[in-house]
């Protein structure tokens, strides 16, 4: 079949044959409705400008409400109008013709940039008068008024030569004065029925019945003679009027405005911003075939499916259609009640109901199409708001799941940025077998571990997972045969075990990877950045060396598994195929949540103990910094700072105590991690699960100094922050430094201060998120014609070369191993 | 077509050759190996990668923080970054909030008494800088400044030169050499100018180069270089010392003007990457290049947004769609213009399939033919 396209689309002026060509309707009246509610014939609702009402057919077309698009009418303007829309492009042809010859007189002022109205006309000498525009629509020379009708003579006299060397190419410049007004077809401008029968006009034509109703009475007023001055108003008033119908956010132009105060939307409204017909209907549209709910987790499944409660999928429908070959499989579907819909080859639609199904079974046949619901293994889109990158919406494959929410795993949570904590996500489902090939090659989850952003994988283990793996894989963990094969069998792993009695965490683990797959060694997270790395010597199980399917060495956390971050992952990736991996990363998810569950993990108030000594090691060092920040304050006081160079003397001493406190927090910090006892919370920190040793200091020891604009809070009264401390006081307890831990508790003050970083934090964080949205528009804007054309260049769609070779070296930095073509390592490796 | 490496990765292969003594016969095998792999790596042909690149770019931003000023180290200066710096970035704004330059000393100047004469020497200066006291007179109406000595030597102003160098606006410049004062008297019999007229003159310039307002010598791994707040790359340049292959600036328009459009394509690029890197986003370096080349390819920088690239477009559509709707339509009917609908957006809007990725391709089926009965 071959399809039409449109090739181009032109942009012109309309003239007023035009104008007259395609109006069916020359509108006489401003009435709308005669008194028995029938549209007046010759008014702006007129029957034959389209039909707005089920039921009736077009006087124009004879179509029906699907099949009519609606017919022009057109209005005699008993004065040429001014199209504000061009009123800029008519001062400055004013201003560059001749007022005698009506020639344009550029030649004159050939090399300038700006344009000066010449003196005389170079070409028939004539003087020019100083010709002057006053918002919104008057032009006047040498302070006297040039009409429309004026200037309309003029525009018709200039001749097309002239007009081609100003690019004026849109058409004649007269038609920028309107004689003839073409009023829309009112499937633009459909009026609503309210209840009650009363109807609800659209703006359009509301700003319509008033240009025809003065225009009607200006008519009058001319053919009766009337005064000059009547007559002059009624034209402002029609200008005023069409003005406001074409654009009502003009300056200087008081809102045209609805009998309720709203102002009234003109043309250019309707198509302009975000909720405009550009914006909000032609780019982005409202689609069928979609569902929306809850998320929650599901740590069984995979990667690469998607839980879909049995309400949706018995909903949305994939249509299929009947062939020789199917009607087995067709006819199965309705037996299974799974169709929802036929659709004949005629184009009707048919419900299947309980009464109709066995009718309809028997005479389907060849070419019918059927609408059937979704059933497991189906290819459907799955996507979070806001949709920031490509991996936002990923295809997934369907698993039918009873209640009410869409289950995913957690592996794929962070491309999505997606948490259980009532976050709601949609699906669209595919309605072609283009459509369902294009996402299953090219957007389904196993397909997009990788991420573009940076070359390594995006989708992982995280959060609990982390916990989990790095709890099985520490060193001494020792599971007895039956503990083992337990453990796999809870994950859902089907894996041979070695014959053993014992087996570690790491041979547990072990087992999800292929024989023969090797990859260099790397530090964990756990990694304590010793001077000197002994590598597989490591005392704290640090350095991971992965050699023939075995982990010979180290733990496994966040830098070999988690997302973002897992080497392994990467590896992986290189070694085997995209199902291999995903299946490497479901397995592994399952088997890290299977042991924490097993084993346990929780947190009390008792894992912030730290013992007499250490309590009071960090008091002596909080004391020693405040100590420190408060002598710093009394040699600034006596005028004896140190001054940092380019610092003003109050700036050298807050960068100072800043700098003091700090010091005396990190060494708090440091007396912290060195005693307290590794436990849950630790693990979180250290396995890169969740939260930081900053956390645990903060909760434990002290919580530090509390920040406005990277500054020590100072803000509030004069030269004090609160009322209860002395005027001028510098000291570390009066511009929010938190002295206390959160398991002691904080002060009343204290408290006041963490609050104030608090609210910071979240200005900061809503001030952000609009400032990169805006960033994110315009960059997308600037760059989504760009592409790699088939000979390596990025070029944009009018063929202009950005790049001769894509990114300097041809390489996809989404193939590549963390933007390196690491050739070496990938032909040892094979 | 035969596929070449890139000029990198081949010269890769060269020394690992060389290095590991491969024999020549293996040498052919290994690199046809290398160029198949090389394939596998290689974009796909109609790949939308500045979708790719704009979404690399901008979804790690939303992670940026927005606080304006970070310390850098606990001497340095305080420089713009985060998320506004790199909205200023692509917005290519003519001067950044914060100018600032990092100025490298050549080997010979490597001590750091000469170094720190260096920046004394570009550190701008002016009267309030060197003044120990000013008195105004009101009967007379004229500005009187002690300047202090000790602090004229530094920085090596000479009293002789000072009645020549100095301009004050509205004011004529004496120099008493005995007495060691600068008098500047006001031109126009006007008392209300008088206070003006001091402040001007403390905020005229004597020496070191303008704009560079503070000064910071620091150790770059071995190597003593100069921080600066305030930028003047052309003027530090014919500074003796300076190391002129090293020295930047962050002020992008700046090398532009003085090193041309290349070097301000390099420079989007580090600025760029530095903010990221800053604030530990990692993002592909080849996709900044992209942005950055797309601003510069024209010959000059133009900025990401309604002024620059959007708006320059040759779709109208596109133009339309992104701001300013009404004046590229009303212009577009003017001078007659028609859009090719080449563009990806252009064919959304019109319901058709767009020419990127799988769309650009179309499938011909091969049927045989039915042989004629």
């Amino acid at each position: 079949m071959a399809e039409s396209r449109i090739k181009s689309m032109k942009f012109g002026l309309i003239s007023p044959d035009q104008i007259k060509d395609m109006g069916k309707v020359r509108i006489v009246t401003s009435e709308l409705y005669d008194a028995d509610g029938y549209p007046v014939e010759g008014g702006v609702m007129d029957p034959r400008l389209g039909v707005i009402d089920p039921g009736l057919k077009c006087r124009t077309c004879n179509g029906g409400i699907d099949e009519c698009p609606g017919h022009f009418g057109y209005l005699e303007l008993a004065k040429p109008i001014l199209n504000v829309l061009y009123i800029k492009s008519t001062f400055e042809l004013l201003k560059v013709t001749c007022r005698k010859c009506n020639k344009i007189m550029i030649e004159a002022v050939k090399n300038s940039k700006s344009f000066e109205q010449p003196n005389k006309c170079p070409h028939c000498k004539a003087l020019q008068k100083k010709i002057k525009f006053s918002k919104p629509y008057t032009f006047y020379e040498d302070k006297e008024e040039i009409t429309s009708v004026d200037i309309r003579e003029r525009f018709e006299n200039i001749p097309n030569v002239d007009l081609k060397k100003i690019g004026f190419g849109g058409g004649r410049p007269e038609w920028m004065i309107l004689t003839l007004f073409p009023i829309p077809p009112v499937t633009t401008r459909p009026s609503i029925t309210l209840e009650g029968g009363e109807r609800s006009e659209d703006d359009l034509t509301h700003k319509l019945v008033d240009i025809v109703r003065i225009n009607q009475s200006l008519k009058e007023n001319m053919e009766i003679g009337a005064p000059e001055f009547i007559i002059s108003d009624l034209c402002e008033l029609v200008q005023y009027h069409t003005s406001t119908y074409f654009d009502n956010e003009l300056s200087g132009t008081p809102l045209a405005r609805h009998r309720s105060g709203r102002p009234l939307k003109g043309l250019v409204q309707r198509l302009k911003g975000k909720e405009g017909r550009i914006r909000g209907n032609l780019l982005g549209k409202r689609v069928n075939f979609c569902a929306r709910t809850v998320i929650s987790p599901d740590a069984k499944i995979s990667i690469n499916e998607v839980g879909i409660p049995k309400i949706v999928a018995k909903e949305l429908t994939i249509p299929e259609y009947v062939t020789k070959t199917n009607m087995l499989y067709i006819k199965n579907l309705f037996k299974n009640n799974l169709v929802n819909y036929v659709v004949r080859p005629d184009g009707r639609r048919i419900k299947i109901t309980k009464t109709n199904k066995k009718e309809i079974l028997e005479t389907i046949a060849l070419d019918w199409v059927i609408e059937r619901q979704l059933k497991d293994n189906d290819i459907i889109l799955f996507n979070r708001q806001p949709s920031l990158h490509k991996a936002s919406i990923m295809a997934h494959r369907v698993k039918i799941m009873p209640y009410k929410t869409f289950r995913l795993t957690m592996q794929v949570c962070p491309p999505y940025n997606a948490d259980f904590d009532g976050d709601e996500m949609n699906i669209h489902v595919l309605q072609t077998d283009e459509a369902r090939t294009e996402a299953t090659m090219l957007m389904e989850v196993k397909n997009n571990i990788m991420s573009p952003k940076f070359g390594g994988p995006a989708i992982g283990l995280d959060m609990d997972q982390i916990s989990g793996i790095y709890l099985l894989t520490k060193e001494d963990v020792v599971l007895s045969k039956e503990a083992a094969a337990q453990l796999l069998a809870d994950a859902d792993i089907d894996v041979e075990l070695p014959e053993k009695d014992t087996f570690t965490g790491k041979e547990i683990f072990s087992l999800l990877l292929p024989e023969g797959f090797s990859m260099p060694g790397f530090k964990a997270k756990r990694c304590k950045n010793c001077i000197t790395c002994t590598e597989e010597e490591c005392e704290y199980d640090s350095w991971v060396r992965i050699k023939d399917g075995k982990i010979k060495t180290g733990t496994i956390d966040a830098a070999s598994v988690g997302a973002m971050k897992g080497k392994i992952l990467k590896a992986f990736q290189t070694y085997t195929d995209s199902d291999t991996l995903k299946d490497f990363i479901d397995q592994t998810g399952k088997l890290a949540v299977s042991y924490l569950t097993k084993r346990g993990m929780s947190i009390g108030i008792s894992d912030l103990d730290l013992p007499t000594k250490a309590e009071n090691g960090i008091t002596n060092e909080i004391d020693l910094a405040i100590q420190e920040s408060n002598n710093l304050i009394k040699k600034f006081n006596n005028k004896q700072i140190k001054i940092l160079p380019g610092m003003t003397p109050k700036e050298s001493l807050e960068a100072q105590i800043m700098n003091a406190l700090a010091n005396g927090v990190s060494r708090a910090s440091d007396i912290v991690s060195d005693n307290i006892i590794e436990n849950d919370l630790i693990h979180m920190a250290i396995s890169g699960a969740k939260g930081s040793i900053i956390n645990s200091t903060q909760m434990t020891a002290v919580v530090g100094q509390e920040t406005i604009l990277g500054k020590r809070i100072s803000r509030g009264y004069h030269r004090r922050t609160l009322p209860h401390i002395m005027a001028g006081d510098l000291s570390p307890i009066s511009h929010g430094f938190v002295s206390s831990s959160f398991k002691k508790g904080l002060t009343p003050f204290e408290l006041f201060w963490n609050i104030m970083n608090g609210r910071e934090g979240l200005m900061d964080k809503s001030l952000r998120t609009r400032k990169s949205g805006y960033m994110q528009r315009r960059l997308v804007n600037a760059l989504q014609d760009l592409k790699v054309k088939d000979d390596g260049t990025i070029k944009n769609s009018y063929g202009e070369i950005i790049q001769f070779k894509a990114g300097e070296d041809g390489i996809d930095p989404s193939k590549s191993d963390w933007g390196v073509f690491d050739w070496k390592n990938k032909l040892e490796i094979r | 077509m035969t596929i070449k490496l890139p000029e990198k990765i081949e010269k890769e292969v060269k020394k690992y050759f060389e290095d590991e003594k491969i024999p020549e016969k293996e040498r052919k095998q290994i690199e046809e190996k290398v160029i198949k792999l090389y394939k596998e790596y290689k974009y796909s042909p109609e790949e939308p990668v500045g979708v790719i690149t704009a979404q690399s770019l901008s979804e790690p931003a939303t992670q940026l923080t927005m606080r304006t000023y970070h310390f850098a180290g606990t001497a340095g200066i305080q420089v713009t970054l985060g998320l506004p710096r790199m909205i200023e970035i692509f917005d290519a704004r003519k001067s950044p909030t914060t100018p600032s330059m990092m100025i490298y000393i050549l080997q010979e100047f490597q001590d750091i008494e000469k170094v720190k004469k260096i920046a004394e020497q570009i550190k701008e200066v002016k009267v309030k800088d060197v003044v120990k006291t000013t008195t105004v007179d009101m009967t007379d109406l004229w500005v009187k400044c002690k300047p202090d000595m000790s602090k004229l030597k530094r920085y090596g102003i000479e009293m002789k030169t000072l009645k020549k160098k100095l301009k004050v606006r509205d004011g004529l410049v004496d120099v008493d050499e005995e007495e060691n004062v600068i008098i500047v008297k006001l031109k126009k019999k006007d008392i209300a100018g008088l206070y003006k007229l001091k402040y001007n003159f403390l905020e005229t310039h004597i020496a070191g180069i303008k704009g560079i307002t503070q000064v910071i010598v620091l150790k770059e791994g071995d190597e003593w270089v100069i921080n600066t707040l305030g930028s003047n790359l052309k003027k530090v340049f014919n500074v003796e010392g300076v190391d002129t292959t090293k020295t930047f600036s962050n002020d992008i328009f700046e090398i532009y003007s003085v090193l041309g459009i290349e070097a301000a394509r390099n420079s989007i690029i580090n600025e760029a990457r530095y903010t990221m890197e800053e604030q530990g986003l990692g993002v592909d370096v080849r996709y900044v290049m992209i942005l950055a080349d797309l601003m510069t390819f024209e010959g000059d920088i133009r900025a990401i947004g309604r002024y620059g690239i959007s708006g320059q477009k040759s779709s109208i559509l596109v133009r339309a769609s992104f701001e300013e709707t009404k004046k590229h339509f009303i212009a577009a009917s003017i001078s007659g213009e028609s859009d090719g609908l080449r563009g990806t957006v252009e064919n959304i809007m019109m319901n058709q399939v767009a020419p990127i990725g799988t769309g650009s391709f179309e499938l011909i089926g091969r049927i045989p033919e039915k042989k004629k009965k």
